[in-house]
């Protein structure tokens, strides 16, 4: 009998084509993702090495980190995020690399059409200039961000060089109560585990709380691991999983999916596979979350007030710095802040049940007089779903439009910016100072709390519209 | 892209005593648009360095004639959020080569080794030490020798080693990187390629 494996050793040990003492792994790269903005220097850098893409059919790209959101059959007005989506073009033309650029019908956000074009399989090693990259961690993949000297690698040797992580299993078990969603339960955790408490691991996330949820939601849950410090996030890969791929596009099909699916089976964590740390909760303790400072460590659940700097795990050097910036004192009431701006998307809540969530609180409702809403998809497939649904007659009766798909306000790279010391309830993933705009200040919340901030104008409780 | 060599930094250093300097304040994404890799020196720490009008502030250590230096010395968890690797090319770029922390974030700890950028953690209390020291004197000097892995602060004498693993290091005192070291690596990595169930 073989030692017991975590679904990530597995994952890993499957990969290691070499390993160096006393250094890294060298790991192959089953499927490399990019865009506009990290990879440009990889090419030219490639260049001129003299060197040539190694695997061209395992890289995929999409342009969505500073294409605009509305017009975009109109070239696109800025000259340098133009000429990062000519770069891209460019590069991926001359290379022979899969290419879905703006007005491509496939296009929207990286780790929105990885998944739903069945480009993303349990595992795999998946690797993209992006941190946000962990959000494939849903399928039992191991993914995770790179830099651009790594998306070089990857690019002319389909490998990269890193150290194994260590390990971490965080287990929730029990239900999560009416208006809680995946965002919440991630929020939670990282307010639990802090901003840098999951630095140098790579976490698992078991139990019946992301058994139970929706693809959808275990890639809102992987997506935020980073936001812990964690390399990336996994969810062991189940009949949920296996139904979602089966029939996209780039999936395997027939006699080669069964195939897969009879190994994706073997892909969990071994009954007394060690762990180097493990944090069990209770799905009951938790409840809407809201952030009130600059980092995402830093969430409460909506009905509490803000914390003490005693109280805090982390940053207490900086609390003071961060609340200022945000215009809060210590124990106020989050519910009832003004609000100025509602962002629904990105790569953590860009998809069709975020959507879905949103349109249940404001169906009926009138979007606030005092509220600019920007609700951005995060793929032309979600887009389609929504006018499919009858959810865009939803949003449109309720006084909002919608956008198109990019990564948009989450970065504010493209015009989508907040702006300095307006309040925005975004569904993304970072409240980071001038991340949504210069001196934006951000609450990051779940598509049902965004929901209601953008009917009543200002920090609300969901529940209150639940029926 | 290969670097220059690391071997032993003498040098004053610039304090930033900040937790969690995420990677969207070392520079914002709205600088990420070049398709070189050049001037990004230019937007290290953007918004906190200049005012909306392109000012400088002041209050911020950069714009502050006392302090200079190869060495950045920053508070616990830097360089967290984004892999951009801009927000390393930005700090090579202004001219440090070395950053020193009680905590770094992954991704940014491998973008720096990748580039040539040595990451130095050190405890809590020598990192407050290090602080100490600079704020008594800004034209203090730490002396950073890869080699025998040891940080000294030079008015005290304090010193205390750091971690980094062996190809690294070797990678760093010699100027190499991992994409020629791939490169030789071609015959394994073909072998692996063929045997892949993607």
């Amino acid at each position: 009998m073989s030692e017991p494996k975590s679904l990530f050793d597995k994952v890993w040990d499957a990969h290691v084509v070499k390993s160096i003492e006393d250094g890294p792994d060298v790991l192959f790269i089953d499927r490399h993702f990019i865009h506009e903005v990290t990879s440009p220097v990889a090419f030219l850098s490639m260049e001129q090495r003299g060197l040539k893409v190694l695997h061209p059919n395992r890289t995929f790209a999409t342009a969505d980190h500073n294409t605009p959101t509305i017009n975009q059959h109109l070239p696109v007005a800025d000259a340098l995020s133009a000429n990062q989506l000519l770069a891209l073009e460019t590069n991926t033309g001359k290379y022979g690399i899969s290419h879905w650029g703006l007005g491509h019908y496939k296009n929207g956000i990286v780790h929105v059409v990885g998944p739903e074009n069945g480009i993303t399989l349990p595992g795999m090693t998946i690797v993209c200039g992006d941190s946000h990259t962990s959000t494939h961690g849903a399928f039992g993949a191991i993914a995770f961000g790179i830099g651009t000297s790594e998306v070089e690698m990857v690019l002319t040797s389909q490998c990269i060089m890193q150290q194994k992580a260590k390990k971490m299993r965080i287990v929730i078990n029990g239900k999560v109560s009416e208006g809680v969603l995946p965002k919440d339960v991630i929020l939670y955790v990282i307010a639990k585990i802090s901003a840098s408490g999951a630095t140098g691991y790579f976490v698992e996330y078991a139990g019946e709380v992301f058994e139970s949820m929706s693809m959808e939601g275990r890639m809102t849950v992987c997506n935020m691991s980073i936001e812990m410090g964690a390399r990336g996030g996994m969810i062991a890969p189940d009949q949920k999983t296996f139904d979602y791929i089966q029939g996209k596009e780039l999936a395997p099909k027939g006699a080669d999916f069964d195939k897969l699916v009879e190994y994706w089976k073997t892909l969990k964590t071994d009954e007394g596979a060690q762990f180097d740390i493990e944090y069990v909760y209770d799905a009951a303790d938790i409840e809407p979350m809201i952030t009130y400072g600059t980092n995402p460590g830093m969430g409460i659940a909506i009905s509490k007030p803000i914390p003490r700097p005693d109280d805090v795990l982390d940053g207490k050097a900086s609390y003071a710095k961060s609340l200022d910036y945000m215009g809060f004192n210590v124990g106020e009431s989050m519910i009832g802040k003004k609000v100025d701006y509602v962002f629904l998307g990105s790569c953590t809540n860009g998809r069709i049940e975020d959507f879905r969530q949103f349109a249940s609180v404001v169906k009926g409702r009138k979007k606030a007089d005092n509220v600019i809403a920007w609700l951005v998809p995060g793929s032309h497939v979600v887009e389609d779903q929504i006018k499919a649904e009858g959810i865009y007659d939803i949003l449109i009766n309720a006084g909002f439009e919608l956008r198109q798909p990019g990564c948009s306000a989450c970065l504010a790279m493209n015009d989508d910016k907040v702006p300095a010391g307006k309040y925005a309830v975004s569904t993304s993933n970072r409240n980071f100072e001038g991340r949504q705009g210069p001196g934006a200040r951000t609450m990051l919340a779940s598509p049902l709390v965004a929901a209601a901030a953008a009917v009543t104008g200002e920090v609300t409780d969901p529940r209150t519209f639940l029926n | 892209m290969a670097y220059d060599k690391f071997t032993v930094l003498k040098s004053s250093a610039v304090p930033l005593p900040i937790e969690n300097v995420d990677t969207d304040q070392i520079i914002p994404a709205r600088f990420l648009k070049a398709t070189e890799r050049k001037g990004f020196g230019d937007n290290l720490f953007r918004d906190w360095r200049y005012n909306n009008d392109d000012s400088p502030k002041e209050d911020f250590v950069l714009n502050n004639d006392k302090y200079s230096g190869k060495i950045l010395v920053a508070g616990k968890n830097f360089g967290s959020g984004s892999s951009r690797e801009h927000a390393a090319w930005a700090i090579y770029d202004y001219g440090f080569r070395c950053v020193v922390s009680s905590f770094f974030a992954d991704i940014f700890r491998n973008n720096c080794l990748n580039i040539g950028i040595l990451p130095v953690q050190v405890s809590a209390g020598f990192l407050n030490s290090i602080f100490e020291a600079i704020e008594a004197n800004p034209e203090t000097e730490l002396e950073i020798d890869l080699s025998a892995q040891k940080i000294t602060l030079l008015v005290t004498g304090e010193s205390e080693g750091f971690a980094i693993n062996g190809y690294k290091k070797n990678n760093m005192l010699n100027g190499y990187d991992d994409i020629d070291f791939l490169q030789s690596l071609k015959e394994e990595i073909g072998v692996y390629a063929e045997s892949s169930p993607y």
